[in-house]
């Protein structure tokens, strides 16, 4: 395999040590997707129809953690994708939900073992998840605000250092 | 129940075309002033319960909140002002000692700010630290009175001394005051920075341990924690007599905050209160003290310098003359703006006299003694700045230790509410919830970050001096002058005057 033109497959994990339950996450996720992409006030006061956040704030105080997609190495939801839809990058390692293709029949739902995958109706009839914030080519939302660090990019080059 | 005629102390105000209900502000705050109103989808404040640490501010991702001083006046009065008002009416309604947190707030005069330093000009030139050397090395603990050197080697062992790269260490803040977090921030910290930290009278966790060589165990007088692996586990050893914020009080560490580790660490039992008895029983005499000293020497074989901290109080130079003599390797005072977890809000406010006063009076006795040399001197109490840290080794100090400084820069707002429990810096906390709000990584690199600053601020005003080694400034106090003091206040310093 040649391993030139692979970007190193990025993850986010969480340090539940440190999450602190605010939720600013999630707040910065919703307009990251929004069409107002990071403008806060305008996401949340002119549209009606918001974005899901695409990550979710576990919590059973006093633990908490941001959770949002693996982008596993074997993922599910490309395995259940009845459209093709669902697919992983074989050179980021990222697994992205192409809304163009996906029909919003939820299987990938279904087979997520995380639970990070959700139905929005809000938007458009179709499966939201994290995209790691590609089309804004910046930092993901999630990371990039957390006020304490407790979510962190990790380069994971196990699977794919074959 | 009767009414209270307490009314908000602060007034939190809410933009609302920019609050978008997020609601970080109400899960943030531990004192419950955010209200969400589901009903009306607005974000409500109870005004009586804020506390004005800015945690809301802060975090709030639309900067929607404000805070301002509740503008409700009383009748103006220049005798019983608002603040001599509201704490009769707290004590009326509760007939309670009036408790506070970190240091003396009142307008006391300061006196690192009437004090100015010196720099060269054409007659002796001053220095880049950038382009040559420049030393902030300090060695603390005893100096032999003279070297004997024989073939080229020193004849005799040097007494245990503790290596410091740059003269400021942070001050003893025990685990029970603050958080674990806030613990294990300071000791990575100081273990990257080549400074110590101080465990406080809490004990020491085991999960600090590692960071030993640039640990400072303390034995207070609640004895908390203090085991022969206690005293073995640190570079040096501080024994408390007294903290500047509360001179002659002991400490209360109520029992919820006794949680499993602070029982575990402190080896009390569970839930039960720790109480720091005001004095030392088994002291009350120099001579005592000396003992005291000596068991601890002798329980770490001599290997460690051992500390002796006290509250600046009237005849501190006497006593710090006493101390010397018991054997003490380094002496700590800590002057009247010193911080606290708690401690009673009249004799916070009104007990112990100035650091600066302080720490001249005892370097100047005991160089008239001849026993300066027996001992290091460490200055606490107050220190902002590294123009603070530059004056007081001017002024006689070896070190300084910072605590205050410290907090603030973890993030600590200076609401003055150690004392509930509910820090929302996760500072002063054991709430789980708000513990974890502290980040030990973060608050280590900020602590780096500050020392380091200090530090190359130091470097530039010694440069300014034309010292290149902070040995040469060490109660060099011509490099000081003295600016709106009375000529009685210039002379208790032993500085001239601003033109002299």
């Amino acid at each position: 395999m040649d391993k030139s033109n692979i970007t190193a497959p990025k993850r986010i994990y969480a340090k539940e040590d440190v999450c602190i339950g605010c939720r600013l996450c999630e707040i910065h996720c919703i307009a990251a997707h929004s069409k107002y992409r990071h403008d806060l006030i305008k996401t949340f006061k002119k549209l009606s129809k918001r974005p899901l956040p695409r990550i979710v704030v576990e919590e059973d105080v006093p633990l908490s953690f941001g959770l949002q997609c693996r982008h596993c190495d074997d993922p599910e939801c490309v395995k259940a994708c009845i459209t093709g839809a669902m697919q992983k990058d074989p050179k980021t390692g990222l697994v992205i939900n192409d809304t163009e293709r996906c029909i919003g029949c939820w299987t990938c739902i279904l087979a997520c073992p995380y639970g990070v995958i959700r139905r929005d109706y809000t938007n458009k009839k179709v499966a939201s998840k994290c995209d790691f914030c590609l089309e804004s080519g910046l930092e993901p939302a999630c990371v990039k605000n957390c006020p304490n660090e407790a979510l962190y990019i990790k380069n994971t080059i196990k699977y794919y250092d074959l | 129940m009767a009414i209270s005629l307490l009314t908000p102390e602060f007034i939190i105000e809410r933009n609302d075309e920019r609050c978008i209900r997020c609601q970080v502000c109400v899960r943030q705050c531990a004192n419950l002033a955010h209200i969400y109103d589901e009903e009306e989808d607005r974000v409500l404040a109870d005004d009586s319960k804020c506390v004005n640490c800015h945690r809301c501010v802060t975090l709030c991702p639309t900067r929607a909140i404000t805070i301002r001083k509740n503008p409700l006046e009383f009748k103006e009065n220049a005798n019983w002002t608002a603040s001599a008002i509201r704490e009769i009416y707290k004590q009326a309604e509760t007939g309670g000692i009036l408790l506070t947190g970190m240091g003396n707030d009142k307008p006391y005069p300061v006196y690192w700010d009437r004090m100015l330093i010196n720099a060269s000009q054409v007659t002796n030139p001053s220095i880049d630290p950038l382009r040559e050397p420049m030393e902030l090395k300090t060695f603390l603990g005893r100096k032999p009175e003279m070297l004997k050197v024989e073939n080229g080697k020193l004849k005799e062992k040097l007494p245990p001394q503790l290596e410091l790269e740059v003269p400021i260490m942070f001050s003893a803040m025990s685990f029970g005051s603050i958080s674990f977090n806030a613990c294990q921030a300071l000791a990575m910290a100081a273990s990257e920075l080549g400074i110590m930290y101080n465990t406080g009278e809490g004990g020491l966790h085991k999960d600090l341990r590692k960071y030993g060589k640039n640990t400072i165990v303390q034995v207070a007088s609640g004895r908390f924690g203090v085991d022969p692996e206690y005293l073995n586990a640190g570079a040096a050893i501080e024994i408390k007599i007294g903290q500047g914020a509360k001179p002659g009080i002991g400490g209360h560490l109520p029992g919820e905050k006794v949680t499993a580790q602070i029982s575990q660490t402190r080896m009390i039992p569970l839930g039960s209160d720790a109480i720091s008895p005001a004095p030392h029983h088994d002291i009350y005499s120099i001579e005592d003290l000396r003992q005291l000293i000596f068991s601890l020497k002798e329980a770490t074989d001599y290997q460690k310098p051992v500390a002796v901290k006290i509250a600046a109080v009237h005849n501190v130079a006497a006593i710090c003359s006493g101390i010397a003599r018991a054997g003490a390797d380094i002496i700590v005072i800590d002057g009247f703006r010193g911080g606290t977890g708690a401690a009673p809000l009249r004799i916070r406010d009104n007990v112990g006299i100035p650091i600066e006063f302080a720490l001249a009076a005892v370097d100047t006795r005991l160089r008239q003694e001849g026993i300066r040399s027996q001992v290091s001197l460490v200055c606490a109490g107050g220190i902002r700045n590294s123009a603070d840290v530059i004056k007081a080794i001017a002024l006689g100090a070896d070190a300084v230790y910072i605590g205050q400084a410290a907090l603030i820069a973890m993030g600590c707002h200076m609401c003055q509410k150690c004392y509930t429990g509910k820090c929302n810096w996760g500072i002063a906390t054991q709430d789980p919830n708000l513990v974890k709000r502290l980040n030990p990584e973060i608050g280590a690199r900020r602590l780096v970050n500050l020392i380091k600053a200090w530090a190359h601020e130091m470097k530039e005003m010694l440069g300014g001096m034309g010292i290149n080694a902070i040995e040469s400034l060490r109660g060099n106090r011509f490099m000081l002058r003295g600016i709106g003091l009375t000529s009685r206040e210039l002379d208790i310093l032993g500085i001239k005057a601003a033109g002299e």
